[in-house]
């Protein structure tokens, strides 16, 4: 604890680097996720083949996956981007796409014989509908994120990694201590939060 | 101009070798309440959902107000027509008013025309002004079907397909909501289709029934018609049309005052219990046997309007032309 106190400074810019990591990934994820979960509901025979990669995919060992991406992409940021971004479409698309073809048959039928066109149908019913679920997703997501994104300091990626590592290298009990805090409160703030949003986005929905 | 022509509308699902609907032509004016009756499976439903084109006819046409559906743009169509259907399919997430907002918003109203709306739809449907903004799942069922019918008329269409919208209800509600669709079909005149397979409901809301079978109309008449001359076994089986009780029920006091083949009683003695015009028949038989006396006083509005006698009862189950007539 004293540790985090007196270096607050740096430490503060490593959870800034942590944020920002996680922050970026999380965002490409869901760029990629939403349209693949929605092509995969509109062509259902595409389902079982996708999830199955994504979930080949999620079983590689992060840090086998980092590793294997320097010769690709080098050290630093972006493979480290590259592999959170992997590891958070499982759980995103698989949400999303339970999500949206959950939603009951009677509900869309209303949608349509009211006269609504596919989009106005997936921005007006479907989409809203399928949120909560998609959030429970990007939370658990989240969460996996900010723990894989530690691991990435390995390759030069930044974040409170940095003190994890540098404390085992210079065998800093303190160090330890002080990163695997900072991480766990990131990861409890993000829980906490993110809870809150799922909460809002079920209004209506729990009778 | 007719409200709906249908011209040998045909459905035939992939993989099925009987169509649901085969070659069916009817035509609907404009103000009708119209039926669909008939067991599962006998092609109603398909039958209803071919007029918003939720399913698209493999043979024939039909035209709406004269216009050809087929070459109107699908969802252009759709808003035109008003929507319900038995699991409401309220949109869970949004309120009150913004599902009742749907096609008003889709049609680019704009919003205070909207706000009005809703407020008179409310109204309407008999649901407080208060119910604006609570979710779907705050009502009960009966509610939520008031919601549904308010939605559906929500853009003021001429015609309105209705697909068991009262099939999930407990009798009682669905009793009263029957009521106030009559009441509310007085006032507004649309013309409704309306699928059902429950022979009270039909013979209750029906300015004519279309009766179906293994995809085909049976027979489309009134109410008083299938009773009194059903086309077909078939037809009998299903309204029970031996049953005099049932026609007499569709036949109201006043009109069988004004049968032609009778003269009007002069005999004013006081009674307890009087008749009022818009009885129907079936009340006034029970009456007559329960007092016991030969005849009944009529009474509107405190004046004495005639004396209904057994011997009117019977006249009126005589005569085809009284049967034939709406009521």
């Amino acid at each position: 604890m004293t540790y985090l106190v007196q270096n607050w400074r740096s430490v503060g810019s490593l959870v800034v680097e942590h944020l920002w990591l996680t922050l970026s990934a999380l965002a490409i994820a869901l760029v990629i996720a939403v349209p693949t979960s929605i092509l995969l509901v509109r062509i259902p025979r595409l389902r079982g083949p996708v999830l199955g990669l994504l979930g080949v995919l999620y079983t590689i060992p992060s840090l086998s996956l980092l590793v294997l991406l320097i010769p690709l992409l080098g050290l630093g940021y972006w493979p480290a981007v590259v592999t959170l971004v992997i590891y958070a479409q499982l759980v995103l698309v698989r949400n999303l796409v339970v999500g949206l073809t959950e939603i009951d048959a009677a509900i869309l039928e209303a949608a349509n014989g009211m006269g609504m066109n596919g989009w106005q149908r997936l921005i007006i019913v479907e989409f809203p509908l399928a949120l909560p679920l998609l959030l429970a997703g990007l939370r658990i997501a989240t969460l996996s994120t900010i723990g894989i994104a530690t691991i990435a300091a390995f390759i030069n990626a930044g974040g409170l990694g940095m003190l994890l590592f540098d404390g085992v290298r210079s065998s800093n009990q303190e160090k330890i201590v002080a990163g695997a805090i900072a991480v766990s409160l990131l990861a409890f703030g993000a829980n906490a939060l993110l809870r809150q949003v799922e909460r809002w986005s079920r209004r209506g929905l729990d009778a | 101009m007719s409200m709906l022509v249908a011209d040998e509308l045909t459905k035939l699902f992939p993989g099925e070798s009987q169509p649901a609907v085969d070659a069916v032509s009817f035509t609907v004016e404009p103000g009708e309440f119209i039926v669909l009756l008939g067991p599962s499976g006998c092609g109603k439903t398909t039958l209803l959902k071919m007029i918003n084109r939720l399913y698209e006819p493999t043979s024939g046409r039909f035209f709406i107000e004269g216009v050809d559906a087929h070459d109107m743009p699908v969802t252009e169509l759709r808003r035109r027509i008003g929507y319900a259907i038995q699991q409401t399919g309220l949109f869970p997430h949004l309120r009150i008013a913004q599902n009742i907002a749907v096609v008003p918003r889709l049609l680019g109203w704009p919003r205070e025309r909207i706000e009005a709306r809703i407020d008179e739809l409310l109204d309407l449907v008999g649901l407080p002004r208060e119910f604006r903004q609570r979710y779907p799942r705050q009502l009960s069922g009966g509610q939520q079907q008031r919601v549904g019918l308010a939605r559906a008329l929500a853009a003021d269409p001429a015609m309105m397909l209705m697909d068991e919208p009262f099939g999930a209800l407990d009798a009682i509600t669905r009793t009263r909501l029957q009521d106030e669709l009559m009441a509310i079909q007085r006032k507004l005149h649309k013309t409704i289709l309306f699928v059902t397979h429950d022979i009270e409901e039909a013979l209750r809301l029906a300015d004519r029934v279309m009766v179906m079978k293994d995809g085909r109309i049976v027979q489309f008449a009134t109410p008083l018609m299938l009773l009194a001359q059903p086309e077909d076994p078939f037809v009998a089986e299903l309204t029970g049309a031996s049953d005099l009780l049932r026609q007499l029920s569709l036949i109201t006091v006043e009109r069988a005052l004004a049968h032609p083949g009778l003269q009007p009683s002069t005999d004013e003695t006081a009674d307890l219990t009087p008749l009022h015009p818009q009885d129907d028949l079936r009340l006034a038989l029970t009456r007559l046997l329960s007092v016991g006396d030969e005849g009944l006083v009529v009474v509107e509005d405190g004046r004495t309007c005639g004396r209904l006698t057994l011997s009117h009862l019977q006249a009126v189950l005589r005569d085809p032309a009284l049967l034939g007539a709406q009521r």
